[in-house]
């Protein structure tokens, strides 16, 4: 589904990936830990298609095509979705309203009918439930006055609503207490399946109890230096990052 | 007459060097102005002494004044000697006979924007009789309005059937020496609407001037006099909501609102005459005069404009609050997209005692657009208990655009409230960026974010302006972004 073959990024002229490769089939989750400023939001950003990278070597395919190649949109629209790190508020912007037009995007781009404004809702109220968030968020301003732990609700809510192919989660763990991280877990388990491929991006092993990944990788100053299963996470958690370093650096 | 129109552009620059002064010679003044002049136009529409004495002592102010140059403008000079003041409308016969002969382009822009079919027609010009039976929806209008008593008819009409009405309010809002433009169109106005609405009357429709089609040619130095009479009620709508690509170069009219006790004014417009084209050559010089009194207890009036077109714009609907516990307020989007210049905002006089008055002004700025907010918050000595809410924003589109902010105070009572609030934002990449990653179009994206930041002026405007509105702003914006 994405294939990533020695993927070379950088802003002006700070060099920040290094060469990743990553491959993803349909019905897996992966995780990507790594310590602060090693290039995991860089990745999700530019598979994302956020101007202001340019890629200088390596490439990325999406279900066979150049993703790269493609418009932000045209991504979103053929199944790739972002959940940010930070999501930004739009002032004046309803929350429902871009929920209905994103995903009237991708309907269209699927072959559906557009739905209306009444199926709609009907269609988003469920998925309110799930993520236990209250009606009056679909009426106000997108991220408008939200706190930290609803902006990361919204997104995943924004997640079940698109049924993306490829879900890329940044950080959607941080910030949150225990309640919190468990709707959202509850969330993004209620979307595994066997089409669908999620590359969960954390720092913590905590959010990994609650969606076990079938791989886990560390990137590290823009490489990705080891990849194994979740118990690789457990580890992580124990002794850091530091010995991931030296092994890869003594091979 | 333009038989096959190709260029929009081709066809308003030809219109505007040949046909003033060759199409209807008869009933077109030599270019100029002197009291000759001033006196022809008050014969021709055969107007009482009184009318023309006014429009003389205007005229011998005017020519005392100087063109103001405070407002933040870049204006290349105006020839006032070059100009024609007074053209009888076109006649029918130099205008497009029938749609088929409307510049395609010009219909696509208007079907964009969701103007109906035969509004379509009459802003481009074609001979509206031929094409629906305006005569029939004037006359239901007019009954209507006739059985509640509301006088609305055109400033004209109104000169020669009210004169007692003109002659008492006429000029006691904007007295004719208030302004350079002021007292030019005071001397030479061609026409106008007028609007009275008897004690106690709600008008019992949206009076625009859409309704009243045959004014729709007033010209560039047009009137407006609305009179709301004691406990009474209007809204009215004026509009160009559609590219009304105007020969004319200078538009300078003058708007006067008296609300008298317990009544009520809204007053809305949709500004959309032509900006000018890419590169800011041509356009019209829109210098308007607005300005309502609420000259009773508990009235109120409210100004909302959306303001995206000509290539100037100068502006400033205002209120004065005489009356005590009366209301004013002010809702503004003004656009400035490529070399358009905008400097508008409004002036709230507070006289009364527990006088209240709201601004919300929201400008955009793109391309090479600069958009100037300018603001007078005064609180006279007798205006106990007074308030005032501002609220100034601007969002800038591209780095090549301006926004500037101007907001004056002057306080002389030391219980008024006022509050003021000023936000200047980029369009944020991120927030495109977000949308965009959600599947939206960017110029979609775009339109979404400034819809947002305009969204509590638009919910001040009634039900199909704001649709109008709407689409007119994702028009204007459209080639501003990528
Ligand atoms: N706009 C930017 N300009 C310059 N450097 C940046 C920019 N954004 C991120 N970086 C740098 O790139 C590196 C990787 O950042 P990021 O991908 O956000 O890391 P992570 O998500 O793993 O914490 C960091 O050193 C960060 O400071
Ligand atoms: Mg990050």
């Amino acid at each position: 589904m994405l294939s990533i073959r020695d993927l070379h990024a950088q802003i002006g002229v700070r060099k920040i990936l290094k060469g990743v490769n990553l491959e993803v089939k349909p019905g897996e989750v992966h995780a990507i830990m790594g310590p602060n400023g090693s290039g995991k939001s860089t990745l999700a950003s530019v598979l994302a298609g956020r101007a202001g990278y340019e890629v200088t070597k390596g490439t990325a395919h999406y279900l066979g095509d150049d993703l790269l190649a493609l418009e932000p949109e045209e991504r979103a629209r053929r199944g790739v979705f972002l959940a940010f790190q930070y999501p930004v508020e739009i002032p004046g912007v309803n929350n429902a309203y871009l929920l209905k037009a994103a995903l009237n995007a991708v309907r269209k781009q699927r072959g559906l009918q557009e739905l209306d404004a009444f199926e709609f809702l009907a269609l988003i109220k469920d998925k309110m439930k799930l993520m236990q968030m209250d009606e009056s968020f679909l009426s106000r301003g997108v991220n408008e006055g939200f706190s930290g732990g609803e902006k990361k609700r919204n997104e995943i809510l924004q997640m079940a609503v698109l049924e993306p192919k490829l879900a890329l989660l940044d950080e959607t763990d941080s910030g949150l207490d225990i309640d919190a991280l468990r709707v959202v877990a509850t969330g993004v388990n209620s979307l595994r399946s066997p089409e669908r491929a999620i590359v969960m991006i954390t720092h913590y092993q905590r959010l990994l109890d609650y969606i076990e990944p079938d791989f886990v990788h560390v990137l590290s100053d823009g490489r990705i230096l080891r990849t194994g299963d979740k118990s690789l996470a457990l580890e992580l958690e124990k002794r850091g990052y530091d010995w991931v370093k030296q092994e890869a650096s003594a091979a | 007459m333009a038989s096959t129109p190709t260029d929009l552009d081709a066809l308003v620059a030809q219109k505007y060097q040949h046909g003033f002064v060759t199409d209807v010679e008869s009933d077109t003044l030599p270019p100029g102005l002197d009291e000759d002049v001033v006196r022809v136009i008050s014969r021709i529409k055969r107007e009482p002494q009184f009318m023309l004495d006014w429009r003389l002592r205007a005229l011998r102010h005017w020519q005392t004044m100087a063109n103001p140059d405070w407002a933040h403008l870049r204006i290349a000079p105006i020839d006032y000697q070059s100009i024609s003041y007074y053209s009888a409308p076109r006649a029918k016969t130099d205008g497009p006979k029938s749609l088929d002969e409307v510049d395609p382009k010009l219909l696509a822009t208007y079907e964009k924007l969701g103007v109906p079919l035969h509004e379509r027609a009459r802003l481009a010009g074609v001979a509206v009789d031929a094409v629906f039976d305006s005569v029939s929806v004037a006359t239901t209008f007019k009954e209507k309005l006739a059985r509640a008593g509301v006088i609305f008819c055109s400033f004209s009409d109104a000169v020669r059937n009210h004169p007692d009405l003109i002659e008492q309010y006429l000029g006691s809002v904007v007295p004719y020496a208030d302004n350079y433009f002021a007292a030019l169109n005071s001397a030479v106005f061609s026409d106008g609407s007028f609007v009275y609405v008897p004690q106690g009357v709600r008008c019992p429709m949206e009076l625009s001037t859409y309704f009243r089609i045959n004014a729709a040619n007033t010209g560039q130095f047009e009137r407006t006099l609305i009179i709301a009479d004691e406990g009474s009620h209007v809204s009215y709508l004026e509009g160009c909501t559609a590219p009304m690509r105007d020969e004319n170069q200078l538009h300078a009219a003058v708007v006067e609102l008296v609300a008298l006790r317990d009544a009520s004014i809204k007053y809305s417009t949709v500004q959309n005459w032509y900006p000018g084209d890419e590169n800011g050559v041509g356009g019209i010089y829109n210098f308007v005069t607005k300005r309502g009194e609420c000259r009773g207890a508990n009235s109120r009036i409210s100004w909302t404009q959306v303001e995206t077109g000509s290539a100037i714009t100068w502006k400033y609907p205002s209120c004065v609050l005489s009356g005590d516990n009366s209301v004013g307020e002010f809702y503004s989007v003004a656009l400035a997209n490529h070399y358009q210049q905008a400097d508008t905002g409004t002036k709230m006089i507070h006289i009364g005692r527990n006088t209240r008055s709201t601004i919300v002004a929201k400008g955009i700025s793109a391309g090479r657009g600069q958009n100037t907010y300018r603001g007078l918050v005064k609180i006279l000595p007798s205006a106990e208990g007074a308030r005032n809410f501002t609220q100034c924003d601007s969002l800038l589109m591209g780095d090549k655009c301006g926004a500037h902010t101007f907001p004056y105070m002057e306080i002389k009572n030391p219980t008024a409230v006022v509050e003021h609030e000023a936000t200047t934002s980029k369009i944020a990449d991120d927030q495109l960026f977000y949308s965009r990653s959600r599947g939206v179009s960017e110029e979609d994206a775009v339109n979404m974010i400034v819809n947002g930041f305009c969204k509590v002026v638009f919910k001040e405007l009634p039900m199909e302006f704001a649709v109008e509105a709407q689409n007119l702003l994702a028009v204007s914006l459209e080639g501003s972004v990528g």
